[in-house]
């Protein structure tokens, strides 16, 4: 799974009937340092991820094993959405609004 | 599978119901001289790993069949720490894992 940015929709109305009900999403990869990779990925979303949130997608047939994409022609799907994560030990992303939650050991 | 060190830990709680309560960490993929290879991914954790540990990571759907939950969209899961390995490439031709960190 990679983390990624949601930066578009996407609308199609001629499409498989198995994908009709599906709400796909453009994916912009990011690195673990939150910077934008050159690489996009069109994802199902299962979780109501919006314009401009943090999420983890997973690629292949593991997208395929959710309830909404099971049997389905999917190849990339949004599974969860990112609240914060480290590296080494250093905050690199939290979400906005949950910085009251996220106090450093230090502090408390 | 591949070998890779644990750097972080990345927290959601808008996720897939069959998901809560397992554990997401970031990977770097190493090659056999434990130098980075491969871009940084985000791996299930089926082994109780932290950031700092080698391990070696499954890839696929296949990875699933390490956690509670099978139909899961998982992509990638740490199945085990790495305490040595040996290969007959050039350069040090044996490694081993840091020692884990205490808890």
């Amino acid at each position: 799974m990679f983390i990624g940015k949601v930066v578009g929709t996407v609308v199609s109305s001629v499409k498989d009937p198995k994908v009709a009900a599906l709400k796909f999403q453009i994916v912009q990869e990011l690195d673990e340092y939150a910077k934008p990779r050159n690489r996009y990925v069109v994802a199902v979303d299962t979780v109501g991820a919006g314009q401009g949130d943090l999420v983890l997608f997973a690629s292949g047939s593991s997208a395929r094993q959710t309830t909404l994409t099971d049997g389905r022609p999917i190849d990339a799907a949004i599974f969860a959405v990112v609240d914060s994560w480290d590296v080494d030990d250093k905050l690199v992303y939290r979400k906005e609004g949950l910085e009251a939650f996220g106090r450093q050991p230090a502090e408390s | 599978m591949h070998l890779g060190r644990v750097i972080g830990r990345v927290v959601t709680t808008r996720s897939l119901p069959g998901l809560q309560g397992e554990k997401l960490l970031l990977v770097r993929p190493l090659d056999e001289q434990r130098e980075p290879c491969g871009e940084v991914l985000v791996a299930c954790d089926a082994v109780s790993s932290g950031p700092g540990d080698l391990v070696h990571v499954c890839d696929g759907r296949e990875s699933t069949l390490a956690l509670h939950e099978r139909f899961v969209p998982i992509d990638a899961t740490i199945v085990g720490h790495v305490e040595e390995f040996t290969h007959d490439g050039p350069g040090p031709q044996h490694g081993v894992g840091l020692p884990r960190s205490a808890p």
